[in-house]
């Protein structure tokens, strides 16, 4: 047997390891696609339509109309796909026993979560930033005389925020993976957190109800990218910090518990 | 070289493995053995970092596995439950391994062609066989060309052609100073692979000694004797070197003499015999009768009506 090559585990190595593993599973570039696909698809039928029915819109709705906001509505869908495959990426390797494998390669582990978080975020960014100014485009085309460019009106800064915020949305998934540890309690985690909470905490007292309510993370996030952000939400700048401050303790959370669980 | 010291393993009330002292050297096979349930794999997972100790410490190289720079170059591992994902194929899985430590693509290559991969490398391991799927764990495991081998019975599911290649492999891999440790709950198995064995049952260390010790220890021959007169006949046989134990009304279990002077004896003293028949223990029976206490499930056998021939199958008591 010749003399095998081997270099000291590096957080850059790591990186590698799990990009080579993010791209030789079919599920996840089915899955980033799909992001990809309602996002663009959103935006474009959210931008005919209103085109189509302007006559029809009522005032208020006329003057809160953004048509930013409008063709970067498929967010709210994106955000699903994004933080599912998040949690999967994490709970497939737990449930398929891999993990025993990635932390038998890498026993410090904390490298694990760091790449994991650091590469998804960045996949998502950029996919999610093509895929906003793609809706973009085609939205305002199809807006019609109703529709902005690039140039107008904050379009460029919602389409960072957006894929900002999707990105954020990936990392606090794959951290909630490595906590959770399993694809149904993960998942379930997330739905009620990005879609049950908003709608839920409606009943709440409304004086309970506005403290609780901007803090979610997408209320909190819809604050920092949106061009018209609703009135009883938090400042752009508030509402980045609420919800790198969800990542933040979720990543933390995730660190502890990663290193002190038997794998 | 793998150490382990005082090595204790809980979870809640029940103790997986309890107080474990051992030293695995490099250049021999390693046996380490015991029932189901006995802590081999927790023993294995300690050894990897997977789990942690509750105390006790246990290093390979000399230091925990967890602080080695290179940890897939200090050991290399094929764990019981496949640690593999299901979806991915054989290759991206070496090749995502490789990655962590910087390792060519010609090699990920050389291991697939090692194990007798290559016609399946680029399919999902999820539809592999589970002969298919050990041969991906020992590619995983020889990445690295590691120092220490820790294979969590590694013949689980493979035909007979690949049983002999891991022997040969093991044996190949030690020769060469590789230590190499290797676990099963198959006496037979260990008594043609290993050159040390470590006995486990219940957590605590049972063994600790060469396979030939073990073997000789085992290869005492006893002779199972039924006689209308079996207790005249025990005491008579009872003499130095000889041991005899009353497995019945009418029979013995004799040790330390041939069927053959058992025989002479009995006719000398005019003694009637209805069944005599030599038996040799199997390292099998050997390793039963270690753990004997120690295993965590027992199956009852149903009792059988007393013939000659059941005594004589079961061991000394």
């Amino acid at each position: 047997m010749s003399v095998v090559a081997v270099r000291p585990v590096t957080h850059l190595r790591v990186l590698r390891s799990e990009w080579v593993k993010l791209r030789s599973l079919r599920s996840t570039a089915l899955t980033l696609l799909a992001a990809v696909a309602v996002m663009v698809a959103l935006g474009w039928l959210f931008g005919w339509g209103t085109e189509r029915q302007w006559s029809e819109l009522r005032p208020d709705e006329r003057a809160s109309f953004s048509p930013v906001d409008t063709t970067l509505a498929g967010y709210y869908l994106a955000q699903l796909a994004v933080g599912v495959l998040g949690v999967l990426l994490v709970t497939g390797e737990y449930a398929t026993g891999m993990v025993k494998a990635t932390f038998g390669a890498v026993p410090r582990r904390l490298p694990v979560l760091w790449a994991k978080a650091a590469l998804y975020a960045g996949v998502t960014f950029a996919l999610m930033l093509v895929a906003s100014l793609v809706a973009f485009l085609g939205g305002q085309q199809l807006l019609g005389s109703h529709g902005t460019s690039l140039s107008g009106s904050g379009a460029l800064r919602a389409m960072v925020g957006v894929a900002g915020f999707l990105a954020l949305i990936g990392v606090f998934s794959v951290a909630l993976g490595f906590v959770v540890r399993s694809t149904a309690g993960g998942v379930a985690t997330l739905f009620g957190l990005l879609l049950v909470a908003p709608t839920l905490g409606l009943l709440l007292p409304a004086a309970w109800r506005d403290h609780v309510l901007p803090y979610l993370p997408s209320n909190a996030g819809a604050a920092f990218f949106s061009v018209h952000p609703s009135a009883d939400g938090l400042s752009a700048g508030t509402g980045l910090l609420v919800l790198v401050a969800w990542v933040v303790a979720a990543l933390l959370t995730a660190a502890v518990l990663v290193s002190r669980r038997d794998a | 070289m793998i150490e382990a010291t005082n090595l204790t393993k809980r979870y809640g009330a029940n103790t997986a493995v309890d107080d474990l002292t051992f030293t695995v050297r490099p250049g021999i096979v390693t046996g380490f053995l015991g029932p189901n349930g006995a802590g081999k794999s927790t023993t294995m997972r300690m050894v990897l970092g997977l789990d942690a100790p509750t105390s006790g410490t246990v290093t390979v190289s000399g230091r925990p596995y967890r602080q080695h720079a290179e940890p897939l170059k200090v050991v290399g591992a094929l764990l019981e439950a496949r640690a593999v994902h299901t979806s991915r194929s054989a290759y991206h899985h070496l090749l995502a391994l490789a990655a962590t430590h910087g390792i060519a693509k010609s090699r990920v290559m050389d291991v697939i062609e090692m194990v007798g991969l290559q016609d399946v490398a680029r399919k999902r391991a999820g539809g592999f066989s589970l002969g298919m799927g050990q041969r991906l764990g020992i590619a995983s495991a020889l990445l690295a060309d590691p120092e220490t081998l820790i294979l969590d019975e590694p013949v689980n599911g493979l035909d007979p052609e690949g049983i002999r290649w891991i022997r040969d492999l093991l044996k190949t891999l030690a020769a060469d100073g590789h230590t190499v440790f290797v676990s099963s709950h198959l006496m037979s198995e260990m008594a043609l692979t290993a050159d040390h064995v470590i006995v486990v049952g219940r957590g605590r260390l049972i063994a600790d000694l060469p396979m030939a010790e073990l073997i000789a220890q085992a290869s005492s021959d006893t002779v199972a004797v039924r006689s209308p007169e079996a207790g005249v006949l025990a005491a008579a046989l009872a003499t130095a070197g000889v041991d005899v134990a009353r497995t019945g009304p009418e029979t013995l279990e004799v040790t330390g003499l041939t069927a053959a002077q058992v025989g002479d004896r009995a006719r000398n003293l005019r003694i009637v015999l209805h069944g005599l028949t030599p038996h040799r223990a199997s390292l099998e029976e050997a390793f039963m009768e270690m753990t004997r206490d120690e295993v965590e499930f027992h199956a009852t056998t149903p009792t059988t009506p007393t013939t000659p021939t059941s005594h004589a199958l079961r061991s000394a008591s």
